[in-house]
């Protein structure tokens, strides 16, 4: 696992049933690009996330490919339909093969 | 076949920008990626928006946003980088809007690509040119 | 004075084609849509002799992106740092088996605390920084190995403690024991140093609100550190970002943590009496 990796989400802590929320996620990452050198002038290997899903209960909200140009400390914002309770499940996936997770329960009503 | 003093300078000042300046993304490299997200299909103007600043102050965290009604997907290519992929966005049934924001890298001044895959499996394109600036005194 | 000002304005011609004017603006920076900042001051009495109507924050120098991540403390990353100094806080470190909860209990006593530093400690008979106290802390109070200087974890620390005294007003005293530093401060902040031979003030004073090359000049003030930049993507700490500026004049720096330093942040720390602590700002 990536040093100092935390996942930080954003999500409203109740919702009307079939209300469009933002979400917000943001994880400390060093998207290492794989483009850049070390002061011995050697590459320094890629090593960055390069997946992040959102799901609700089980239906996927967002699923994204993500590539070098993805800035350090990756950030996402968009937006999700809640038509009843239930668990956003966010997973960030590394280079590395470690697995972030992180999950919001949302009540309704 | 004989150089000019003209033809010299102009490989050597080819050489040095090659040697300084970071190999941008082929225009090719470019293509080859939009025709393998659409398969080769047409691209449509309208019915993808990208956000982007018309001037980032630094090119390490430029915020980006991009939506499409209706699309499945949107990819976000950044052509001037030493590889264009940057991220695409594959929407599910849960989502709320087809509409993400998220912070990328831009080596230098270039053009942003998005192109949206709608759901009657059309695509559309659109471009957005992103002046990356230099800092006052590299500090 | 007059000639000096104007030599500095040649020389950056000179070096930087670009100089063009382009003032702050005048927008207002609104923290998770209810903490009003103070981002424009009165001149602090101590420069009442300067050419300068306000004192201002950083912020009004960037761009509506550049300032926009500082307005929700979600999309600001440097409160990734902040938690990470939560950890730090709560961890029990050194032969004493403390951590700063166990005197301090919760980060909210440390309210009020980043708007008064550097000050000076009347038992240690010095003007001490923040990062000299908390190093303070962790050799005497902790039995610990004190922080780096400009390292992560002093900077986790550094923002951990002033995102409590955000919106309070920076207070630092000059007068009294502290005042010798303070001169000494001043001092430092209109000597020119380096190939360039450019004080702080020949940029932050003279020609605050121009450009060099692309970059929006500022006013200098600290009241935002530790500061997360888009260009490292990781919090900034004050005496980094000195050894910085003084670099780019061509020189060789002052250490941070050296007593030139603490007296330089003394002193610009005062120049933003009155500016709301913004740390941990976003800055390009």
């Amino acid at each position: 696992m990536a040093e100092g990796v935390r996942p930080r989400v954003k999500a409203p802590r109740s919702a009307e049933a079939g209300e469009v929320v933002v979400i917000k996620t943001l994880i400390s990452h060093k998207m290492e690009s794989g483009q850049r050198k070390d002061s011995d002038g050697n590459v320094i290997p890629r090593s960055i996330i390069n997946r992040f899903t959102c799901e609700y209960n089980g239906a996927m909200v967002v699923d994204v490919e993500m590539h070098p140009a993805i800035s350090t400390n990756p950030y996402f914002e968009f937006e999700a339909t809640i038509p009843e309770a239930g668990d956003f499940q966010f997973t960030w996936y590394d280079d590395d093969g470690s697995v972030y997770e992180e999950t919001k329960s949302v009540k309704v009503g | 076949m004989d150089f000019t003093r003209r033809d010299t300078l102009a490989i050597g000042a080819a050489a040095a920008a090659a040697t300084v300046l970071p190999m941008p993304a082929m225009a090719s490299q470019t293509e080859d990626a939009i025709a393998e997200f659409t398969g080769g299909a047409d691209l449509a103007d309208g019915g993808v928006d990208l956000d982007a600043p018309e001037i980032a102050e630094n090119g390490n965290t430029v915020p980006i946003e991009v939506s499409a009604e209706g699309a499945s997907a949107i990819m976000v290519l950044a052509a001037g980088n030493p590889t264009p992929g940057v991220a695409t966005f594959n929407f599910g049934k849960g989502a709320g809007a087809q509409r993400a924001k998220t912070r990328i890298r831009l080596a230098g001044t270039q053009d942003v690509i998005a192109v949206a895959k709608m759901a009657d499996g059309s695509f559309a394109k659109t471009q957005k040119t992103v002046k990356v600036t230099i800092g006052g005194c590299g500090g | 004075m007059k000639f000096n000002a104007m030599t500095a304005v040649a020389a950056l011609m000179l070096a930087v084609p670009g100089v063009a004017s382009a003032g702050p603006d005048d927008d207002t920076l609104v923290i998770n849509g209810e903490t009003e900042m103070t981002t424009k001051a009165p001149v602090p009495a101590h420069m009442e002799d300067l050419p300068m109507d306000q004192i201002m924050s950083g912020w009004h120098f960037r761009s509506d992106e550049t300032q926009a991540l500082e307005m929700d403390d979600f999309d600001n990353p440097g409160m990734i740092f902040v938690d990470a100094g939560i950890d730090q806080w709560n961890a029990v470190e050194g032969s004493e088996g403390n951590s700063c909860a166990s005197c301090h209990e919760g980060p909210d006593s440390m309210t009020g605390v980043r708007a008064v530093y550097p000050k000076w400690d009347e038992e240690a008979g010095e003007v001490q920084t923040l990062a000299m106290q908390i190093n303070d802390c962790r050799e005497n109070n902790m039995g610990a190995e004190p922080y780096k200087y400009t390292s992560g974890q002093m900077a986790n620390m550094e923002a951990l403690i002033s995102v409590q005294s955000r919106g309070m007003p920076v207070n630092v005293a000059i007068d009294g024991p502290a005042k010798e530093t303070w001169e000494k401060g001043k001092e430092l902040y209109y000597t020119r140093t380096g190939q360039l031979e450019l004080s702080c003030a020949n940029c932050h004073e003279d020609n605050y609100g121009m450009m060099i090359r692309a970059d929006h000049l500022s006013q200098g003030q600290i009241n935002g550190f530790p500061t997360y930049r888009l260009k490292n993507a990781k919090l900034n700490t004050v005496h980094a970002r000195f050894k910085g500026c003084v670099r780019d004049t061509r020189a060789e720096t002052y250490k941070p943590g050296s007593d030139e330093f603490v007296a330089l942040e003394l002193y610009v720390a005062s120049r933003g009496n009155g500016l709301s602590v913004e740390g941990p700002s976003v800055r390009n």
